[in-house]
């Protein structure tokens, strides 16, 4: 859903490229009717449209479907993707935007979906192995201590791949909604979690930073 | 475990860390004190003196009288001198300390001998001790020399003591807020031997001086006086050091006087004495004048002696007030329980006894209960204030006009009684006289209606009473009708005339109230400046009959004097009252001699101008009365002034606000409107090279350089954008707790692209501290600086970050190996739209690092470049460390 007729039209071509199929709305009105009628797997969203708040639009969308929502969004203010974040959409992207990009964050998105589980549930990233049963973390084939807060933080994390997960979001699910304003918890803990489980921890590759909005686990390409 | 009350108040500490940070900036005041002439202050003075200039302190000698001493005068050689200013007076030459010269020589400490000096007319202050006061406020040290007898509140002590009453005198505060009191002791015996030996008086004089002044006793009086004083101020430092320490409760306010003065009191005795009870108590105190009906009536020297007191009271630190009432014990006890005084202070003299005083001192037992009553006995000298003969009697004398009046009066009564007897009893006629009296007492006052009640009984006497036109009376019982009748004429002459007095009194406070209430009710509608002065000049025009001007400062605090009819006023005179807030001209103890008086427009927050009062050189001056009324109007006027200040500010401040609303709608307007084609034409030309895998290679190229240019024209899009959001100053930062290492990835990651060719070493200690920032802008400060970095310095050229806490900043450092900052542009690069090289095809506008530099400015750091030492530049930044946040709970 974008106003914008050229960005709408690279965006499309892009995404049928992959072998996708979109539909296209340019308003906020058509864009509820057309995500409750097709039911698409996933929803890429402009913030500005002509007839009202895109944030409105994820309220709506989220109160009765859990499709993954990429919000995009001309202004910088960050406040308004934390936002759109905290209501519910999965990852955004700044414009200007390469199609390399968003081609990137739709696979991650779509492929979020089947949740983490199972008696047998295990992550690898990089030379990172993850037992969630076991709660064992092998970094090249030794083993990783960490204390129950980082491993809590980095099961959030690992929960929602390739999401972004804001600071109130993970504040509330490790430390409980009475620490929300506490964002140097979690500076220091992502601090731990990358000197203990990255191999450059100025240059993370899993565990990366969204300035200003939150932290994002990438999986693995492929 | 301590208790609470023992700890220092808050306030209390406050005010004496204010007290201290006023004084630091003030010079320091040094007084070497001594029981009378020839102890040695001057000598000790300039000992002193010589001591600092052999430490390197920068020293002049502002004024130092030798009175012909050899080992003075000795002293003095090596010491840089002042010049004394000279002026003319009355055909002679008079050298007296110059101020001028001493504020524009400005050293480090100043010698002024002889603090209770009074100055030559023609000078700027009456005294002495008030030039000090300016050179301290001017933050020059000032030494200076003082004996026991010149001190205010023990003047009166020491001319009871040795007889002699000195003139010149220095008020206690000056003394008691000294920074230091050297006491220059001398035991009597040994002045008195210095004394013949001619070491303190040319021989001559020396003579005469020790009989008079010199006694043994005077000198062992005066010495005991010096000590005690000097033992008071200790005392007092000693607590001031003891509150600091552990709180002794402030004051009681139990301990506050009220002292009453009255006629009698123009010795001053009474407010002396209860300067001295305060200042040992460390205690406030007031005094008060109840202006009863029949005192209002006093004649007008002494009703200025009156004045006079209470000006004293209000030089020794008491708050004054006249209070206008009836009954004088009420008024005095209303004053000292709404001022929370627990003590009344009085005069007691030698004619204390009469019935007045007594029923004075009873009715205020009566009312005050929880009041300490104290009596001063006042001295017996002091009966008759001396008559200055130049105030003109003030009080209502009628003229002759009105006796002619009374004499009339008689004549018509007698002449339209004459023909009655017949028709009505002779009680009735006197009972016309009477009413003669009464019109004669209420249109021309008491001594008219006495007359007429003296002539009316002569008349009723000569020309009703039988036998006629004698004065004998063959009844006897007429003689009870003429002193029936004369009584009852002067009782009822007096009531009507006092009546009469204070309708006029009542007019006249009256008058000046509604001559306030209407200028105030005036000025509360101005709106500009200009009608303030118009209104104000109006109303005091209409109130004194006296030209006056308003003068407003500009800009720099300097008074204009633009407007026509400011010739004759001396704007250096009015701009030093606008400095120091104090008046100054005519009829104040600053320059006197001027013609004009110069009041301060003080107002709650700064003095906002000042008013310029011409007087009319036939008269001596203005009235007390009219001097408080004239304040109360300066006052009224610096409030309306200061109003009008802060409407225009506020009116300011909407404009301001009304055109930065505008300014954020275009920015976001023009970011979106940008933002959005930008994004498609870059989204359209990475589509076109996706689909073109297979096409000629050339084009291939083309389309990818269209996707590069759009990306670099949104990046100076984006930065004119941020510039133009940071210098309306209307980026709000959003501090929070964060993590340096975090932001240098989260800007590798923003660079990843323009890095390529680039390898990038990073130093970043793993215990960093957490900086309370704006994450998002100091990663643009960092992208900005490795973009700057890599557009500078060839492929393959290292750049590096480091970081590490810097005192109490952190400090980031980003370095490169290229060619380096030129020389001598290390600061122009931080501004707008300057490039390191001119002539460079280097793309970019040059907003990068002034960017930088405000986002880090407005952080509370700093951004400076300069060039390695090994080669290459520098760029480092600072962002102030606060105390660490609350450590968090493991909860394991």
């Amino acid at each position: 859903m974008e106003d914008e007729r050229e960005i709408r039209r690279f965006v499309k071509s892009a995404l049928e490229t992959e072998g996708y199929r979109v539909f296209e709305a340019d308003t906020v009105a058509r864009g509820l009717i057309e995500a409750a009628t097709r039911k698409p797997e996933l929803v890429i969203l402009d913030l500005g449209l002509p007839d009202g708040d895109g944030l409105d639009l994820i309220r709506g969308v989220r109160a009765w479907s859990g499709m993954p929502i990429i919000v995009l969004s001309a202004r910088v203010d960050e406040r308004d993707k934390v936002e759109a974040l905290d209501l519910g959409a999965n990852d955004y992207l700044t414009k200007p935007f390469g199609i390399a990009e968003l081609l990137a964050r739709v696979r991650a998105a779509l492929r979020s979906q089947p949740q983490l589980g199972g008696p047998d549930a295990k992550v690898r990233f990089g030379n990172v192995g993850v037992d969630l049963t076991a709660r064992r973390i092998v970094k090249n084939g030794a083993e990783v201590h960490l204390t129950q807060r980082e491993y809590r933080l980095l099961l959030t994390l690992l929960n929602q791949p390739g999401k972004v997960l804001t600071h109130r979001q993970l504040l509330r699910d490790v430390w409980g909604p009475a620490h929300v304003e506490h964002s140097h918890y979690l500076r220091i803990y992502m601090g731990h979690l990358r000197h203990k489980l990255e191999d450059d921890p100025a240059r993370p590759r899993f565990l990366l930073t969204e300035t200003g909005v939150g932290y994002r686990f990438l999986p693995d390409e492929g | 475990m301590t208790d609470p009350d023992q700890r220092p108040s808050p306030d209390a500490l406050l005010a004496q860390v204010q007290q201290e940070e006023a004084q630091a900036k003030r010079g320091k005041l040094k007084i070497f004190f001594g029981a009378c002439a020839g102890v040695g202050k001057t000598y000790g003075m300039l000992s002193a003196a010589r001591q600092l200039r052999d430490q390197g302190r920068d020293v002049v000698v502002g004024v130092v009288e030798t009175h012909g001493r050899s080992e003075t005068a000795a002293l003095l050689a090596g010491l840089e001198m002042l010049p004394l200013r000279e002026t003319s007076y009355r055909g002679n030459t008079l050298r007296e300390f110059d101020l001028d010269g001493a504020l524009q020589r400005h050293p480090e400490v100043i010698l002024v001998d002889e603090l209770a000096h009074s100055n030559a007319p023609g000078a700027r202050h009456l005294k002495r001790w008030q030039d000090v006061a300016e050179l301290l406020d001017a933050g020059i040290d000032v030494y200076t020399t003082l004996n026991v007898q010149h001190l205010e509140s023990l003047n009166d002590v020491v001319g009871g003591v040795t007889g002699i009453r000195v003139q010149e005198t220095v008020p206690d505060r000056v003394f008691d807020h000294s920074e230091e009191v050297l006491l220059v002791d001398l035991p009597p015996d040994d002045l008195l031997i210095r004394l013949k030996r001619g070491q303190v008086y040319v021989p001559e004089q020396a003579r005469h001086a020790a009989d008079n002044f010199f006694r043994k006793g005077n000198l062992v009086a005066l010495r005991e006086l010096a000590l005690r004083r000097t033992a008071e101020r200790v005392d007092e430092q000693m607590q001031g050091v003891r509150r600091t320490a552990f709180q002794s409760p402030v004051w009681q306010t139990g301990d506050s006087l009220l002292a009453c003065v009255g006629p009698e009191d123009s010795d001053g005795r009474v407010v002396r004495v209860a300067a001295r009870m305060a200042a040992r108590r460390q205690a406030e105190w007031h005094c008060v004048y109840v202006e009863t009906p029949s005192l209002e009536r006093l004649p007008h020297p002494r009703r200025e002696a009156v004045l006079a007191t209470l000006k004293l009271a209000e030089q020794l630190g008491a708050e004054t007030a006249v209070l206008a009432a009836r009954d004088a014990p009420a008024a005095a006890l209303d004053y000292a329980r709404q001022h929370n005084l627990g003590r009344i202070v009085l005069g007691r003299g030698p004619h204390s006894g009469r019935w007045s005083w007594q029923s004075f001192m009873r009715r205020l037992g009566q009312l005050a209960s929880d009041v300490d009553i104290l009596t001063v006995a006042r001295q017996a000298s002091a009966a008759a204030p001396q008559t200055r003969g130049v105030a003109p009697e003030r009080s209502p004398r009628s003229p002759l006009r009105h006796y002619a009046y009374a004499v009339a009066v008689c004549l018509a009564i007698t002449l339209v009684a004459t023909p009655l007897p017949p028709y009505i009893d002779r009680a009735n006629i006197v009972m016309l006289y009477l009413l003669g009296v009464v019109g004669m007492a209420y249109r021309c006052g008491r001594g008219p209606s006495i007359l007429t009640a003296v002539l009316g009984v002569l008349s009723f006497d000569f020309f009703f009473v039988p036998p006629r036109f004698t004065f004998a009376v063959s009844d006897v019982q007429y003689v009870l009708t003429f002193v029936v009748m004369l009584i009852v004429g002067f009782v009822i002459g007096h009531l009507t005339s006092g009546l009469r007095y204070e309708a006029r009194m009542a007019r006249y406070r009256e008058g000046r109230a509604r001559n306030l209430y209407e200028l105030a009710k005036a000025l509360s509608s101005t709106l500009t400046e200009e009608q303030v002065i118009d209104i104000s000049t109006r109303s005091l025009q209409a109130s004194f009959q006296s030209r006056t001007r308003i003068l407003l400062p500009d800009d720099h605090d300097k008074l204009r004097a633009d407007s026509a009819g400011s010739e004759d006023i001396d704007l250096g005179v009015a701009q030093w009252c606008f400095d120091h807030n104090e008046p100054a001209g005519a009829g104040t103890g600053t320059l006197p001699g001027r013609a004009h008086q110069y009041l301060p427009l003080a107002a709650p927050m700064r003095v906002r101008g000042v008013l310029v009062i011409s007087q009319e050189p036939s008269r001596s001056g203005l009235l007390p009365e009219q001097q408080r009324l004239l304040e109360a109007f300066a006052a009224l006027i610096g409030i309306a002034l200061e109003r009008i200040h802060f409407v225009t500010v506020a009116r300011d401040t909407l404009v301001k606000m009304e055109s930065e609303r505008l300014r954020n709608a275009l920015l976001t307007a023009l970011s979106h409107d940008l933002r959005t084609p930008l994004t498609a034409l870059v989204g359209l030309a990475e589509t076109l090279s996706l689909s073109m895998t297979t096409s000629a290679p050339q084009q291939r190229a083309q389309v990818d350089a269209i996707h590069r240019q759009a990306r670099a024209t949104f990046r100076i899009v984006d930065n004119l954008l941020q510039m133009a959001r940071l210098e309306s100053g209307q980026v709000e930062l959003r501090r929070d707790w964060q993590s340096m290492e975090e932001i240098v990835s989260a800007a590798l990651r923003e660079t990843g692209g323009s890095l390529t060719g680039h390898p990038v070493t990073l130093n970043l200690p793993a215990e960093l501290p957490l900086v309370r920032c704006d994450a998002l802008l100091v990663e643009r400060v960092l992208v900005n600086l490795l973009e700057n970095a890599a557009k500078y310095t060839p492929e393959g050229i290292p750049l590096g970050i480091s970081a590490r806490p810097s005192g109490d900043a952190l400090e980031v450092e980003v370095w490169d190996g290229g060619p380096g900052v030129p020389p001598g542009q290390e600061e122009a690069i931080f501004h707008r739209f300057v490039r390191g090289g001119r002539e460079t095809a280097v793309p970019g506008v040059g907003l990068g690092l002034a960017i930088s530099r405000a986002i880090v400015e407005a952080h509370g750091g700093r951004i400076r470049a300069d060039n390695r030492a090994e080669g290459g530049a520098r760029f480092r930044f600072t962002l102030p460390l606060e105390p660490q946040p609350a450590a968090m709970e493991e909860g394991e």
